[in-house]
């Protein structure tokens, strides 16, 4: 197996062993982006290769002084392009970002530095983070590496799609109603949204800020742990930040007889066949791992999906109001003020971007307010309030990721609500604010990979890890690797 | 419910957006079976339920009055369109006497 194909853990093991350098493997890494970048994309910006290698030295100088920061430590990352980079450009595949080079540092950047992460580069994502395919990029082009003709799915297209094709050890992406998790399933990684406050939004483009969370995707569930360790972390930048005492790798012990799942029949009426099945036979694996499996039945999906659209569209609308031509950013010049606010919003953000402006503005206008706005928080409430009652009854709860597996490229961007419907199973989790993981569980007929949701209380990712590396020690669904990969040997 | 043409323009102007002819139809078209679609919420009785704008158990957030770090003026102008001294130069907000 190539090097950057390899987890974080395997890595890090050779590390400490002095088996590998950092520079080998930035430099196996730099060398896959080279072969498939033009097939599958993922990236938008990828750094000078001094900048990676100098950093990947300044890891292997540490390393042989015996004074390694961390598992990380080392290790070739990306990160979305919605979490400010000093110096680097940060677009959010956007066109009215594109030029924008932030004078600070996010958070959770701040802290994979201090660990000594090697970044890589910044991913490609649907135009700031709205989307379900990455698709809706102004800026880039990433496709499926499991089937360049698929999508990859979205927002956090391109990050999935880096680490699935062996472009990025591991990558952060932001998730707002499933961002982290629909295109985890959809490219076969793994990917979790932890519980919202958990880790710091600080640096990150806001879309909608009480849903957006940042997380990991990685390989398999012991990387997730890993990187958790590093950016779970109270910061006083963010005024949402809640202090969190965790030590998740080392809390991972693959054993979770009584463990109690939940889960909702609902789901599955009418679930595409193949999904159903795989999301059947893991459960049938879970139970035989020792889990009990109880019935929930909580049928509020639609309502979960429709007050998603309606909070997610209305804090959006207010967030995107900064983008006004003035202070940074693109401007393209108008007649008065108005005019240059109107020419620069208009020609700078695309169409899905605008739809979601517009009905934002909608809902939060005079005479619609509560019967759309105030009715949707109502319903968040309704959906927090199922959720506590579920979690006295279970551990964690399991669904299907997505509908189905990745869909043709193309094909979903007549319909904004056919789309929207790929967000069914995830957006629950942003609603309630509790985390939730995808992890792949099979493949369908042509291939595609199919991924499983686990999710639990906040502050419950330990319970979350310990389910999917318990399942990921007895399956090997998370250790597929696409033809693209195994042909870039 | 229909969304009419003329929602979309009073909209777009509280979006400081513009919109040919031909968007603007279709933006009537996708906020209407978005609205459509998101009516579902009336099928949910909420009148002895609170409105949450958040999840957290959190209130208001202070911390003590302390000057600390910031960017430098030369940072923090650096993605100005514009600048002048050590201020953003905007465009003309008011029109003269």
């Amino acid at each position: 197996m190539k090097l950057c194909d390899m987890s974080i853990y395997e890595l890090s093991e050779m590390l400490d062993k002095k088996e590998v350098s950092s520079v080998e493997i930035s430099k196996d890494v730099l060398s896959r982006i080279s072969k498939v970048k033009d097939i599958c994309g993922g990236y938008l910006t990828v750094l000078d290769e001094n900048v990676i290698l100098d950093k990947a030295k300044e890891a292997d100088s540490r390393i042989s002084d015996n004074k390694r920061k961390s598992k990380i430590d080392g290790i070739p990352y990306a990160l979305k392009d919605n979490m400010c980079t000093k110096g680097i450009a940060t677009t959010c595949a956007s066109k009215i970002l594109e030029n924008f080079i932030p004078p600070y540092d996010c958070t959770v950047y701040e802290h994979l530095s201090n660990a000594g992460g090697v970044l890589v580069g910044k991913c490609d994502m649907d135009e700031f983070a709205m989307g379900s395919t990455t698709e809706n990029s102004a800026l880039g082009c990433t496709k499926n590496p499991w089937d360049v003709n698929k999508v990859a799915g979205g927002s956090s297209g391109g990050s999935a799609a880096v680490v699935s094709s062996g472009q990025a050890i591991f990558a952060l992406g932001s998730d707002t109603g499933g961002s982290i998790r629909l295109p985890s399933s959809f490219c076969g990684v793994s990917g979790i949204k932890p519980t919202y406050s958990a880790v710091s939004r600080y640096g990150l483009v806001a879309f909608a800020s009480s849903l957006d969370q940042i997380g990991p995707i990685t390989k398999d569930a012991r990387d997730a742990a890993i990187i958790l360790d590093e950016i779970v972390r109270y910061d006083n930048k963010d005024s949402t930040s809640v202090m969190v005492m965790a030590d998740y790798y080392k809390n991972l012990t693959g054993n979770i007889k009584g463990m109690k799942i939940g889960i909702d029949m609902a789901h599955y009426d009418g679930l595409n066949a193949e999904v159903k099945d795989a999301v059947f036979t893991a459960l049938d694996d879970y139970k035989a791992l020792g889990c009990e499996i109880v019935d929930l039945s909580f049928s509020h999906n639609d309502i979960a999906l429709s007050a998603y659209y309606i909070i997610s569209s209305a804090e959006a609308s207010s967030n995107l109001a900064r983008f006004d031509g003035v202070k940074y950013g693109m401007r393209i010049q108008g007649g008065d003020i108005i005019d240059t606010y109107v020419k620069t919003r208009s020609e700078g953000f695309g169409s899905e971007v605008k739809r979601r402006i517009m009905l934002g503005t909608f809902v939060l206008s005079s005479g619609y307010y509560d019967a759309y706005y105030k009715k949707a928080l109502k319903a968040r409430s309704v959906i927090k309030n199922n959720y506590d009652e579920a979690f006295k009854k279970c551990d964690i709860v399991i669904s299907p990721t997505a509908v189905s597996g990745a869909f043709e490229r193309g094909r979903k961007t007549q319909s904004p609500t056919e789309i929207y419907l790929s967000d069914i199973y995830t957006v629950t989790a942003n609603i309630a604010g509790i985390p939730a993981m995808s992890i792949p569980c099979g493949f369908t007929k042509e291939g595609m990979p199919i991924g499983l949701q686990i999710a639990a209380n906040s502050y419950c990712e330990q319970t979350i890890l310990n389910a999917a590396f318990a399942y990921q020690n007895s399956t090997n669904f998370h250790k597929q690797q696409p033809n693209l990969v195994k042909e870039a040997k | 419910m229909q969304i009419s043409l003329s929602d979309v323009e009073y909209l777009a102007e509280l979006s400081r957006l513009e919109f040919s002819d031909e968007e603007a139809a279709k933006m009537q078209k996708d906020l209407s079976s978005i609205i459509d679609y998101v009516n579902k919420l009336n099928d949910i009785k909420t009148e002895d339920i609170a409105a949450k704008e958040h999840i957290l158990n959190l209130s208001n957030v202070l911390r003590q009055d302390i000057v600390m770090q910031s960017l430098s003026n030369e940072e923090a102008l650096k993605n100005a369109y514009d600048s002048e001294e050590n201020y953003f130069k905007v465009p003309q907000l008011m029109e003269d006497e």
